[in-house]
Protein backbone atom coordinates (compact mmCIF):
# COMPACT_ATOMS: atom_id res chain seq x y z
CA UNK A 1 0.00 0.00 0.00
CA UNK A 2 2.47 2.60 1.19
CA UNK A 3 4.96 2.06 -2.01
CA UNK A 4 2.01 2.59 -4.01
CA UNK A 5 1.82 5.59 -2.75
CA UNK A 6 4.99 6.40 -3.01
CA UNK A 7 4.73 5.38 -6.60
CA UNK A 8 1.90 7.93 -7.27
CA UNK A 9 3.99 11.07 -5.23
CA UNK A 10 7.09 10.47 -7.43
CA UNK A 11 4.65 10.08 -10.29
CA UNK A 12 2.53 13.32 -9.55
CA UNK A 13 5.68 15.42 -8.19
CA UNK A 14 8.00 14.80 -11.23
CA UNK A 15 4.55 15.60 -13.61
CA UNK A 16 4.16 18.74 -11.95
CA UNK A 17 7.97 19.64 -12.26
CA UNK A 18 7.34 19.14 -16.13
CA UNK A 19 4.69 21.47 -16.45
CA UNK A 20 7.32 24.07 -14.55
CA UNK A 21 9.55 23.35 -16.80
CA UNK A 22 7.96 23.85 -19.45
CA UNK A 23 6.04 26.85 -18.08
CA UNK A 24 9.93 28.30 -18.10
CA UNK A 25 10.23 27.52 -21.16
CA UNK A 26 7.14 28.96 -22.79
CA UNK A 27 8.30 32.24 -20.54
CA UNK A 28 11.58 32.47 -22.78
CA UNK A 29 10.89 31.60 -25.43
CA UNK A 30 7.13 32.50 -26.49
CA UNK A 31 7.17 35.88 -28.51
CA UNK A 32 4.45 38.10 -26.91
CA UNK A 33 3.64 38.98 -23.25
CA UNK A 34 0.25 37.29 -23.31
CA UNK A 35 1.39 34.05 -24.43
CA UNK A 36 4.00 33.94 -21.80
CA UNK A 37 1.49 35.12 -19.20
CA UNK A 38 -0.46 32.51 -20.59
CA UNK A 39 2.86 29.71 -20.30
CA UNK A 40 3.29 31.17 -16.91
CA UNK A 41 -0.04 30.79 -15.13
CA UNK A 42 -1.26 27.33 -16.73
CA UNK A 43 1.91 25.80 -16.39
CA UNK A 44 2.75 26.57 -12.51
CA UNK A 45 -1.03 26.60 -11.00
CA UNK A 46 -1.19 23.13 -12.42
CA UNK A 47 2.56 22.26 -11.84
CA UNK A 48 1.81 23.30 -8.23
CA UNK A 49 -1.50 22.03 -7.75
CA UNK A 50 0.48 18.47 -9.33
CA UNK A 51 2.90 19.10 -6.54
CA UNK A 52 0.74 19.46 -3.66
CA UNK A 53 -1.52 16.53 -5.20
CA UNK A 54 1.69 14.10 -4.98
CA UNK A 55 2.76 15.44 -1.41
CA UNK A 56 -0.92 14.75 0.20
CA UNK A 57 -0.34 11.32 0.88
CA UNK A 58 3.08 11.90 2.59
CA UNK A 59 1.45 13.97 4.88
CA UNK A 60 0.22 11.83 7.41
CA UNK A 61 -2.19 14.47 8.99
CA UNK A 62 -5.79 15.78 7.48
CA UNK A 63 -4.73 19.55 8.74
CA UNK A 64 -1.30 19.44 6.76
CA UNK A 65 -3.25 18.22 4.01
CA UNK A 66 -5.40 21.39 4.17
CA UNK A 67 -2.98 23.38 4.73
CA UNK A 68 -1.22 22.36 1.34
CA UNK A 69 -4.56 22.27 -0.57
CA UNK A 70 -5.25 26.23 0.70
CA UNK A 71 -1.61 27.11 -0.24
CA UNK A 72 -1.92 25.73 -4.37
CA UNK A 73 -5.98 27.69 -3.61
CA UNK A 74 -4.02 30.70 -2.35
CA UNK A 75 -1.50 30.69 -5.57
CA UNK A 76 -4.00 30.24 -8.02
CA UNK A 77 -5.96 33.82 -6.87
CA UNK A 78 -2.73 35.64 -7.01
CA UNK A 79 -1.08 34.59 -9.78
CA UNK A 80 -4.65 34.90 -11.86
CA UNK A 81 -4.82 38.50 -10.34
CA UNK A 82 -1.41 39.33 -11.62
CA UNK A 83 -1.68 37.94 -14.49
CA UNK A 84 -5.11 39.89 -15.07
CA UNK A 85 -3.41 43.10 -14.09
CA UNK A 86 -0.41 42.81 -16.47
CA UNK A 87 -2.69 41.34 -19.39
CA UNK A 88 -5.06 44.54 -18.82
CA UNK A 89 -2.10 46.70 -18.74
CA UNK A 90 -0.95 44.97 -22.51
CA UNK A 91 -4.15 45.75 -23.71
CA UNK A 92 -4.21 49.36 -22.65
CA UNK A 93 -1.48 49.77 -24.78
CA UNK A 94 0.72 51.37 -21.62
CA UNK A 95 3.60 48.62 -21.77
CA UNK A 96 4.94 47.23 -24.53
CA UNK A 97 5.29 43.51 -25.11
CA UNK B 1 21.20 15.96 -2.02
CA UNK B 2 20.52 18.34 0.46
CA UNK B 3 24.13 20.20 -0.23
CA UNK B 4 23.38 19.85 -3.72
CA UNK B 5 20.23 21.88 -2.86
CA UNK B 6 22.54 24.39 -0.59
CA UNK B 7 25.12 24.89 -3.22
CA UNK B 8 22.43 25.75 -5.71
CA UNK B 9 20.45 28.10 -3.18
CA UNK B 10 23.45 29.79 -2.72
CA UNK B 11 24.75 30.18 -6.21
CA UNK B 12 21.50 31.63 -7.36
CA UNK B 13 21.55 34.06 -4.16
CA UNK B 14 24.49 35.37 -5.32
CA UNK B 15 24.25 35.57 -8.99
CA UNK B 16 20.52 37.41 -8.04
CA UNK B 17 22.09 39.86 -6.07
CA UNK B 18 25.03 40.38 -8.82
CA UNK B 19 22.56 40.83 -11.28
CA UNK B 20 20.59 43.17 -8.94
CA UNK B 21 23.33 45.57 -8.20
CA UNK B 22 24.30 45.63 -11.81
CA UNK B 23 20.96 45.92 -13.86
CA UNK B 24 20.76 49.40 -15.46
CA UNK B 25 16.75 49.63 -14.82
CA UNK B 26 15.72 50.43 -11.23
CA UNK B 27 12.07 48.93 -11.35
CA UNK B 28 13.98 45.57 -12.70
CA UNK B 29 16.71 45.37 -10.19
CA UNK B 30 13.69 45.88 -7.62
CA UNK B 31 12.04 42.69 -9.05
CA UNK B 32 15.60 41.24 -8.51
CA UNK B 33 15.46 42.40 -4.89
CA UNK B 34 12.32 40.64 -3.88
CA UNK B 35 13.28 37.31 -5.81
CA UNK B 36 16.33 37.56 -3.34
CA UNK B 37 13.84 38.47 -0.77
CA UNK B 38 12.41 34.66 -1.65
CA UNK B 39 15.47 33.14 -2.02
CA UNK B 40 16.91 34.31 1.56
CA UNK B 41 13.34 33.18 3.00
CA UNK B 42 14.26 29.01 1.65
CA UNK B 43 17.92 29.80 3.05
CA UNK B 44 16.27 30.24 6.51
CA UNK B 45 13.98 27.71 6.12
CA UNK B 46 17.32 25.55 5.50
CA UNK B 47 19.17 26.87 8.70
CA UNK B 48 15.37 25.79 10.37
CA UNK B 49 15.21 29.31 11.52
CA UNK B 50 11.50 29.45 10.51
CA UNK B 51 10.94 32.48 12.59
CA UNK B 52 13.47 34.43 10.84
CA UNK B 53 12.16 33.01 7.40
CA UNK B 54 8.58 34.54 8.14
CA UNK B 55 10.13 37.30 8.57
CA UNK B 56 12.32 37.99 5.42
CA UNK B 57 9.40 36.78 3.10
CA UNK B 58 7.37 39.14 4.70
CA UNK B 59 9.39 41.70 5.41
CA UNK B 60 12.35 41.61 3.41
CA UNK B 61 10.44 39.81 -0.10
CA UNK B 62 7.05 41.42 0.71
CA UNK B 63 7.08 44.69 2.49
CA UNK B 64 10.52 46.32 1.53
CA UNK B 65 9.82 44.99 -1.96
CA UNK B 66 6.43 47.40 -2.14
CA UNK B 67 8.59 50.51 -0.54
CA UNK B 68 11.09 49.93 -3.15
CA UNK B 69 8.60 49.56 -5.91
CA UNK B 70 6.64 52.52 -4.96
CA UNK B 71 10.06 54.73 -4.54
CA UNK B 72 11.13 53.16 -8.11
CA UNK B 73 7.79 54.51 -9.95
CA UNK B 74 8.10 57.89 -8.53
CA UNK B 75 12.21 58.00 -9.05
CA UNK B 76 11.09 57.30 -13.06
CA UNK B 77 11.13 60.83 -14.74
CA UNK B 78 14.02 61.91 -12.44
CA UNK B 79 16.07 59.21 -13.09
CA UNK B 80 16.32 59.66 -17.03
CA UNK B 81 18.81 62.55 -16.76
CA UNK B 82 21.77 61.02 -14.77
CA UNK B 83 21.01 58.06 -16.85
CA UNK B 84 22.06 59.49 -20.25
CA UNK B 85 24.95 61.06 -18.92
CA UNK B 86 27.77 58.38 -17.36
CA UNK B 87 29.78 59.10 -14.35
CA UNK B 88 33.05 60.49 -14.60
CA UNK B 89 35.97 57.88 -14.48
CA UNK B 90 37.13 59.64 -10.79
CA UNK B 91 33.37 59.13 -9.84
CA UNK B 92 33.89 55.76 -11.01
CA UNK B 93 37.10 54.49 -9.28
CA UNK B 94 36.04 56.71 -6.14
CA UNK B 95 32.81 54.37 -6.10
CA UNK B 96 34.68 51.51 -6.65
CA UNK B 97 37.22 52.14 -4.46
CA UNK B 98 34.35 52.67 -1.49
CA UNK B 99 32.74 49.72 -2.47
CA UNK B 100 35.99 47.43 -2.32
CA UNK B 101 36.66 48.75 1.03
CA UNK B 102 33.00 47.99 2.80
CA UNK B 103 33.35 44.57 0.84
CA UNK B 104 37.21 44.26 2.54
CA UNK B 105 36.09 45.39 5.96
CA UNK B 106 33.12 43.00 6.23
CA UNK B 107 35.60 40.09 4.96
CA UNK B 108 38.29 40.56 7.73
CA UNK B 109 35.20 41.16 10.02
CA UNK B 110 33.74 38.08 9.16
CA UNK B 111 36.66 36.27 9.33
CA UNK B 112 38.06 37.49 12.83
CA UNK B 113 34.43 36.39 14.41
CA UNK B 114 35.35 34.23 17.53
CA UNK B 115 34.96 30.25 16.85
CA UNK B 116 32.63 29.06 18.41
CA UNK B 117 30.15 32.25 18.32
CA UNK B 118 29.60 33.23 21.52
CA UNK B 119 25.58 32.18 22.33
CA UNK B 120 23.44 32.84 24.74
CA UNK B 121 21.03 29.97 23.55
CA UNK B 122 21.89 27.33 26.41
CA UNK B 123 21.07 30.40 29.02
CA UNK B 124 17.46 31.31 27.00
CA UNK B 125 16.95 26.96 26.69
CA UNK B 126 17.60 26.70 30.34
CA UNK B 127 15.74 29.99 31.24
CA UNK B 128 12.81 29.50 28.75
CA UNK B 129 10.35 27.82 31.28
CA UNK B 130 10.06 30.39 33.28
CA UNK B 131 8.32 32.61 30.84
CA UNK B 132 5.80 29.58 30.16
CA UNK B 133 5.74 30.42 26.19
CA UNK B 134 7.17 27.51 23.69
CA UNK B 135 8.57 29.20 21.33
CA UNK B 136 12.23 30.13 22.24
CA UNK B 137 12.25 33.45 19.64
CA UNK B 138 8.82 34.87 21.50
CA UNK B 139 10.59 34.42 25.14
CA UNK B 140 13.45 36.31 24.19
CA UNK B 141 11.84 38.99 22.08
CA UNK B 142 9.20 39.88 24.44
CA UNK B 143 11.21 38.66 28.15
CA UNK B 144 15.03 38.28 27.77
CA UNK B 145 15.32 41.42 25.37
CA UNK B 146 11.89 42.67 25.54
CA UNK B 147 13.71 46.50 25.49
CA UNK B 148 14.75 45.73 22.59
CA UNK B 149 11.62 45.03 21.10
CA UNK B 150 9.56 47.91 22.74
CA UNK B 151 12.81 50.35 20.98
CA UNK B 152 11.68 48.67 17.86
CA UNK B 153 7.89 49.42 18.45
CA UNK B 154 8.71 52.69 19.16
CA UNK B 155 11.15 53.16 16.17
CA UNK B 156 8.57 52.01 13.86
CA UNK B 157 6.12 55.05 15.05
CA UNK B 158 9.05 57.41 14.56
CA UNK B 159 9.73 56.40 11.35
CA UNK B 160 5.80 57.20 10.25
CA UNK B 161 5.97 60.17 11.54
CA UNK B 162 9.06 61.16 9.98
CA UNK B 163 7.27 59.68 6.42
CA UNK B 164 4.30 62.01 7.40
CA UNK B 165 6.54 65.23 7.80
CA UNK B 166 7.51 64.90 4.50
CA UNK B 167 3.74 66.33 3.24
CA UNK B 168 2.98 69.70 2.29
CA UNK B 169 1.25 71.96 4.56
CA UNK B 170 -1.64 72.64 2.70
CA UNK B 171 -2.87 68.54 2.48
CA UNK B 172 -1.40 67.96 6.37
CA UNK B 173 -3.64 65.16 8.10
CA UNK B 174 -5.53 64.48 4.64
CA UNK B 175 -5.21 61.11 3.20
CA UNK B 176 -2.06 59.64 1.43
CA UNK B 177 -2.33 58.32 -1.91
CA UNK B 178 -4.64 58.64 -5.35
CA UNK B 179 -8.15 58.82 -4.83
CA UNK B 180 -9.91 55.15 -5.42
CA UNK B 181 -11.14 54.09 -8.16
CA UNK B 182 -13.07 50.86 -8.23
CA UNK B 183 -13.41 48.97 -11.06
CA UNK B 184 -16.48 46.53 -10.01
CA UNK B 185 -15.87 43.53 -12.51
CA UNK B 186 -11.67 43.76 -12.06
CA UNK B 187 -9.66 40.88 -11.21
CA UNK B 188 -8.48 42.99 -8.32
CA UNK B 189 -11.77 44.08 -7.22
CA UNK B 190 -12.42 39.91 -6.92
CA UNK B 191 -9.20 39.53 -5.23
CA UNK B 192 -9.63 42.05 -2.50
CA UNK B 193 -13.41 40.75 -1.80
CA UNK B 194 -12.44 36.77 -1.60
CA UNK B 195 -8.52 37.16 -0.15
CA UNK B 196 -9.46 39.39 3.21
CA UNK B 197 -11.04 37.35 4.99
CA UNK B 198 -8.35 34.11 4.49
CA UNK B 199 -5.98 36.71 4.87
CA UNK B 200 -7.43 37.78 8.12
CA UNK B 201 -7.62 34.50 9.65
CA UNK B 202 -4.41 33.32 8.45
CA UNK B 203 -3.16 36.47 10.00
CA UNK B 204 -4.74 35.79 13.53
CA UNK B 205 -3.47 32.28 13.18
CA UNK B 206 0.14 33.19 12.82
CA UNK B 207 -0.16 36.30 15.72
CA UNK B 208 -2.06 33.35 17.77
CA UNK B 209 0.46 30.49 17.43
CA UNK B 210 3.64 32.89 18.12
CA UNK B 211 3.88 32.00 21.32
CA UNK B 212 4.61 28.09 21.20
CA UNK B 213 5.40 27.98 16.99
CA UNK B 214 7.40 30.06 14.56
CA UNK B 215 5.29 33.13 13.78
CA UNK B 216 3.84 35.97 15.95
CA UNK B 217 2.76 39.67 16.03
CA UNK B 218 5.26 40.85 13.28
CA UNK B 219 4.40 38.62 10.78
CA UNK B 220 0.67 38.71 11.18
CA UNK B 221 0.92 42.32 11.34
CA UNK B 222 2.62 42.42 8.10
CA UNK B 223 -0.21 39.58 6.56
CA UNK B 224 -3.05 42.27 8.42
CA UNK B 225 -1.49 45.14 6.48
CA UNK B 226 -1.24 43.51 3.42
CA UNK B 227 -5.08 42.60 3.43
CA UNK B 228 -5.41 46.27 4.50
CA UNK B 229 -3.34 47.73 1.28
CA UNK B 230 -5.51 45.06 -1.21
CA UNK B 231 -8.66 46.13 -0.26
CA UNK B 232 -7.23 50.20 -0.95
CA UNK B 233 -5.42 49.07 -3.77
CA UNK B 234 -8.91 47.57 -5.28
CA UNK B 235 -10.16 50.74 -4.58
CA UNK B 236 -13.14 49.63 -2.41
CA UNK B 237 -12.26 52.03 0.35
CA UNK B 238 -10.55 54.94 0.66
CA UNK B 239 -7.32 55.52 2.63
CA UNK B 240 -8.10 57.21 6.10
CA UNK B 241 -7.69 60.88 7.32
CA UNK B 242 -4.27 60.41 9.22
CA UNK B 243 -5.54 63.26 12.01
CA UNK B 244 -8.46 61.19 12.86
CA UNK B 245 -7.87 60.12 16.18
CA UNK B 246 -8.85 56.52 16.16
CA UNK B 247 -5.39 56.27 13.80
CA UNK B 248 -3.32 58.38 16.25
CA UNK B 249 -4.86 55.97 19.16
CA UNK B 250 -4.28 52.56 17.33
CA UNK B 251 -0.29 53.82 16.32
CA UNK B 252 0.56 54.25 19.89
CA UNK B 253 -1.82 51.91 21.87
CA UNK B 254 0.94 48.82 21.64
CA UNK B 255 4.09 50.46 22.67
CA UNK B 256 2.25 52.84 25.86
CA UNK B 257 0.56 48.97 26.74
CA UNK B 258 4.04 47.59 26.85
CA UNK B 259 5.53 50.23 28.68
CA UNK B 260 2.71 50.32 31.20
CA UNK B 261 3.30 46.77 31.92
CA UNK B 262 6.59 47.41 31.62
CA UNK B 263 6.54 50.39 34.37
CA UNK B 264 4.37 48.13 36.23
CA UNK B 265 7.21 45.20 36.57
CA UNK B 266 9.22 48.22 38.72
CA UNK B 267 6.59 47.45 41.18
CA UNK B 268 5.38 43.81 40.85
CA UNK B 269 8.95 42.19 39.95
CA UNK B 270 11.45 44.90 41.15
CA UNK B 271 12.69 45.64 37.83
CA UNK B 272 11.73 47.13 34.27
CA UNK B 273 10.27 45.10 32.02
CA UNK B 274 10.20 42.74 34.43
CA UNK B 275 7.02 40.02 34.77
CA UNK B 276 5.94 39.20 38.32
CA UNK B 277 6.15 34.83 38.97
CA UNK B 278 3.66 33.51 37.06
CA UNK B 279 2.03 36.22 35.09
CA UNK B 280 4.68 35.75 32.23
CA UNK B 281 2.83 34.31 29.57
CA UNK B 282 -0.36 36.71 29.98
CA UNK B 283 1.48 39.59 30.08
CA UNK B 284 3.34 38.43 27.16
CA UNK B 285 -0.37 37.63 25.20
CA UNK B 286 -1.05 40.75 26.12
CA UNK B 287 1.82 43.00 24.73
CA UNK B 288 1.32 40.87 21.97
CA UNK B 289 -2.42 41.73 21.32
CA UNK B 290 -2.04 45.32 21.72
CA UNK B 291 1.45 45.21 19.70
CA UNK B 292 -0.49 43.62 16.73
CA UNK B 293 -2.53 46.54 15.76
CA UNK B 294 -0.37 49.06 16.48
CA UNK B 295 1.91 47.34 14.27
CA UNK B 296 -0.54 46.90 11.16
CA UNK B 297 -1.44 50.67 10.81
CA UNK B 298 2.49 51.79 11.33
CA UNK B 299 3.24 49.46 8.58
CA UNK B 300 -0.12 49.77 6.02
CA UNK B 301 0.34 53.77 6.86
CA UNK B 302 4.54 53.59 6.31
CA UNK B 303 3.49 52.29 2.44
CA UNK B 304 0.68 54.48 1.76
CA UNK B 305 3.26 57.25 2.33
CA UNK B 306 2.93 61.08 3.03
CA UNK B 307 -0.11 62.32 2.72
CA UNK B 308 -1.15 63.71 -0.69
CA UNK B 309 -5.00 65.30 -0.46
CA UNK B 310 -7.13 66.72 2.18
CA UNK B 311 -11.17 66.24 1.45
CA UNK B 312 -11.40 69.93 0.11
CA UNK B 313 -9.81 69.60 -2.70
Amino acid sequence: MNSILDIFTILAVVTGAFFFLAGTVGLLRFPDTLSRLHALTKADNLGLGLVVLGLLPQTGSVIVGLKLIAVWLLVLIASATAAQLIAGKVRTGSSES
Amino acid sequence: MSSALNITLAGLILGLAVWSVLTRETLAAVIGFVAYGLLLTLVWVQLQGIDVALTEAAIGGGLTGILLFGAAVRLRRSEAAPDAEPASARVRWLAASVSAAVSAGLIICVFSLPDPAPTLAPAVAANIAVTEVGNPITAVLLAFRAMDTLLEAIVLVFALIGVWSLAADRVWGGRPGPRPVADPNGMLTYAARILPPLGLMIGAYIFWVGADYPGGKFQGATLLAAMWLLILLAGLTDAPRIDRPAIRIGLVLGPLAFIAIGLTGVLTAGSLLAYPDGFAKPLIVTIELALLPSLTLVLGLLLLGTPERSDEQ
